[in-house]
């Protein structure tokens, strides 16, 4: 029997009202002080309405060996939720922010077809009803060469793939973000170069290892919007990009799907994207990263570690492949 | 130019600045100021050095002196924005390590090309003095002349971090197409300057 507990947020974690509203206050007289400079950063994402946040009942993951959760300083809330990539919204780290109450998340429901022996639909009362959901405080590592420590409410991907019983050809796992251009403002710039909607792929190993999680909250509560609500994909030990967000098709496959970063730019983004120190990216050297938050006394610049730490559990998935050459 | 007006222009010019040291103390840079100065400073580099292109053209344009008397300070500015663009590179995703900086410039040309932009206009600032003007003479000229293949390589170092979206790329590539440009018409055809 599972235990359950609702983990109420500690008053030492609420801000005070007083200290909230002095930052709006702050915040505009920068803004009308140097308007253009601040032009988008200024606009207070505190005021859009905010999405995800309801109870979940889940328990605390087991600690050990399993990589299932750290004690490192967990990233604020509210820089996880202020702070995304979510391209379907924009390109700005504050657009997801500000624009993803725009996406409707009920109903919602995830198709899982290809090589299984039940293909079918699970909505999402049936995820919630079906797995028993678990805490994972996992590091959160982007390609761009920050990262977060975020706890997160899900279950493992395996748990689903096995129920629709994929068959001996099944080889890879295709993902799909939900595409609605009405509802994505992301996806209606004309200067995007973008094909939609967002894919990504794992090798089934991957998919079916017991870290990979399919995760439908964070912090204790069900997922804000731009996290990936109402269920994405995390896999702590490849780049950020690869845990896909607000997951609407699932397809088990007998060749390496084609993913949305690989298809734009194959030279910079592999299928793999594994974090790995001593694989440098055309971009950003990936050999640190600034663990957030960051700031101007305390940049908080640490080397980063291959599979993202998690190397004990995930090493064995590539051995004897040359990581430089499956990057 | 009115001493009162200049000193407006030039505090007009800090307010960027000031946006940043305050958004920094309050939080409002969020939990990356990296990315967020980063973008500010390099955008306002830019936005600098197409004014400084620009004051020729209003000076033709409007056939009075007065515009050249900002010049000076925008090209300041633009140096200034642009240091502050390499200063936070370097503190806060090289942290200051002198090798690491020596990979960057040789592993990323994007960022190579954006150390040469800063590189060429640390002469210009250097003599920007009215003594080392009157010094160097008319070889001042032939030197300021480096802001041409500097604005060039400022444009490729933006155009190149292209990833899914070349909008803003390719407005201040145009912008600066259009101030060389239109340099590069008077020059090929001085009788008929653009009024």
């Amino acid at each position: 029997m599972a235990q359950f507990r609702v983990p109420p947020i500690p008053s030492s974690e609420i801000t005070p009202e007083s200290v909230y509203l002095r930052r709006r206050q702050f915040m505009q007289a920068a803004g009308l002080l140097a308007a253009p400079a601040l032009a988008g950063l200024a606009s207070d994402v505190n005021a859009r309405p905010a999405t995800g946040g309801s109870p979940l009942e889940f328990r605390d993951a087991a600690s050990g060996p399993a990589g299932f959760t750290t004690d490192e300083a967990r990233t604020p809330r509210q820089d996880v939720t202020s702070y995304c990539n979510f391209y379907e919204f924009g390109s700005g780290k504050d657009d997801p922010a500000k624009y993803a109450h725009e996406m409707s998340v009920d109903p919602w429901s995830i198709a899982v077809e290809g090589e299984v022996a039940r293909p079918g639909k699970l909505t999402m009362e049936d995820v919630l009803s079906r797995y028993d959901l678990e805490e994972r405080v996992y590091r959160l590592r982007c390609v761009e060469a920050w990262s977060m420590v975020v706890p997160w409410v899900g279950f493992p991907l395996a748990a689903l793939l096995k129920n629709f019983e994929p068959t001996s050809k099944a080889r890879y796992v295709a993902f799909e973000t939900l595409y609605r251009r009405d509802e994505m403002r992301g996806t209606r710039s004309f200067t995007s170069t973008i094909d939609w909607p967002y894919r990504e792929g794992l090798r089934l190993d991957e998919a079916m290892h017991p870290l990979t999680l399919l995760a439908v909250g964070m912090y204790g509560k069900t997922m804000p919007n731009q996290n990936g609500a109402p269920i994405r994909l995390v896999v702590p030990w490849k780049y950020g990009f690869k845990s896909i967000k607000s997951v609407v098709r699932i397809r088990l496959t007998e060749k390496q799907p084609a993913t949305t970063w690989q298809d734009l730019n194959a030279r910079e983004y592999g299928f793999y994207s594994n974090v790995n120190p001593d694989v440098d990216h055309p971009r950003w050297s990936q050999k640190y990263e600034r663990r957030l938050p960051s700031s101007l006394l305390r940049p908080n610049r640490i080397p980063t570690r291959l599979f993202n730490g998690y190397e004990d559990q995930v090493a064995g998935l590539y051995k004897g492949m040359d990581l430089k050459k499956y990057f | 130019m009115h001493p009162l007006l200049r000193a407006t222009v030039f505090a007009l010019c800090l307010l960027p600045l000031l946006g940043i040291v305050l958004s920094l103390q309050s939080g409002g840079l969020g939990p990356d100021p990296a990315e967020a100065i980063m973008g500010i400073s390099g955008e306002w580099g830019l936005r600098f050095l197409a004014l400084t292109l620009f004051v020729t053209v209003l000076r033709t344009w409007l056939d009075r002196p007065w515009p050249m008397h900002l010049r000076r300070m925008f090209g300041l500015y633009a140096f200034f924005y642009a240091t502050m663009h390499l200063a936070t590179f370097c503190h806060f995703y090289i942290g200051w390590a002198a090798a690491l900086l020596l990979e960057e410039l040789t592993e990323r040309p994007y960022i190579t090309l954006g150390f040469l932009s800063w590189l060429l206009l640390l002469p210009l600032a250097l003599s920007s003095t009215r003594r080392a003007r009157r010094h160097l003479g008319r070889k001042w000229l032939l030197l300021h002349r480096l802001v041409y293949p500097a604005v060039v390589l400022a444009c490729v170092h933006l155009v190149w971090q292209v990833r899914t979206d070349a909008g803003e790329a390719v407005v201040y590539s145009l912008l600066f197409a259009l101030l060389l440009g239109w340099r590069l018409r008077r020059r090929m055809f001085p009788a008929t300057q653009p009024g």
